[in-house]
């Protein structure tokens, strides 16, 4: 952090790494897909826990969006869009598989 | 420099160009807002297509008709296309010559628009294989879902030609800068929804 450039070749860091976390990940999922190794309830939360994790390293390496370094305000909207979206979404699936099994 | 980069949160100019840093902070503030609606609209979408999922009355289900092979190819093109932007935006804040931001975004077109392509052919072979949006439930929700992605990437990337155009006529003025702060946060937000369609749709409907 002392000039501009160390700077820029942090960022280039913080792309490159970002891109190999996120290329593992796509690459775990894709595979444990493909090569079925566990039941398919298992193989699936495995897939959408990797998938949480991409997502996470996408807003941190791509977004820059982080904890520690973030302004407030942003990381605040963004949590409560994800509040919103949880609620919305699981509200809408518990209520129609409810409403499905009743009708079976 | 620390004090600089908690203003705004994401892509920042950071010390780079103190006044244009300032201007940005609302404006990318703004578009995050617009952003986290876009993110609500997308998560009801997923919610509908796993209500739907089961709705197949009979038709194509989601074994028959996804192939892993060219999602897998369309997951690299648009992740790779995520970090070519990476790369245009430090281009960008640290003033490299032109051509070099240029060509990061020239890049990030290519892949955005070979996205599009194996995009497309995947769908004309569903609707060869008989399934179109009306054939069933899922199928409606499937095509109000991943189409409206790839809308986003088409629009996305007229926005890139839009940029570059500009780059290559206003040079770096402070518009030009935040419009491509803009792109940016647009841009790695449709790789975050497609890694969630990826999941959601095509892997879990392969999943056997």
């Amino acid at each position: 952090m002392s000039g501009p450039t160390d700077s820029k070749r942090d960022e280039i860091r913080s792309y490159v790494i970002g891109y190999c976390l996120a290329v593992a990940l796509t690459g775990a999922a894709f595979a444990i897909v493909h090569w079925p190794s566990f039941v398919s309830t298992t193989t699936l939360a495995v897939v959408l826990g990797l998938a949480f994790v991409q997502i996470v390293v996408h807003f941190r390496f791509f977004l820059h969006i982080s904890l520690r370094k973030s302004a407030r305000d942003d990381l605040q909207l963004i949590l409560f869009s994800t509040l919103i979206v949880i609620l919305m979404v699981s509200g809408t699936l518990v209520i129609l598989f409810n409403l499905r099994a009743r009708m079976m | 420099m620390s004090a600089n980069q908690v203003k705004h949160a994401g892509l920042n100019l950071g010390g780079t160009d103190e006044l244009t840093h300032e201007q940005a902070e609302i404006a990318v503030f703004g578009f995050w807002v617009f952003l986290m609606s876009d993110a609500v609209l997308f998560a009801l979408l997923f919610a509908t297509y796993g209500v739907m999922l089961s709705a197949t009355v009979g038709g194509p289900t989601p074994a028959s008709e996804y192939k892993i092979l060219p999602v897998f190819l369309e997951t690299l093109a648009l992740l790779t296309s995520s970090f070519t932007y990476g790369m245009a935006s430090v281009a960008m804040k640290h003033g490299a010559s032109r051509r070099q931001l240029l060509g990061w975004m020239g890049a990030t077109l290519v892949l955005g628009a070979a996205f599009l392509g194996m995009e497309l052919h995947d769908f004309a072979t569903m609707f060869g294989d008989g399934a179109y949006p009306t054939r069933s439930g899922y199928l409606s929700s499937f095509f109000a879902l991943v189409p409206l992605h790839g809308l986003h990437v088409f629009f996305g990337s007229i926005w890139i030609i839009v940029m570059m155009v500009q780059v290559m006529i206003f040079g770096l003025d402070a518009r030009v800068k935040i419009n491509i702060l803009r792109l940016g946060l647009f841009w790695h937000f449709l790789d975050i929804v497609w890694i969630a369609i990826f999941s959601v749709v095509y892997l879990q409907g392969l999943i056997r």
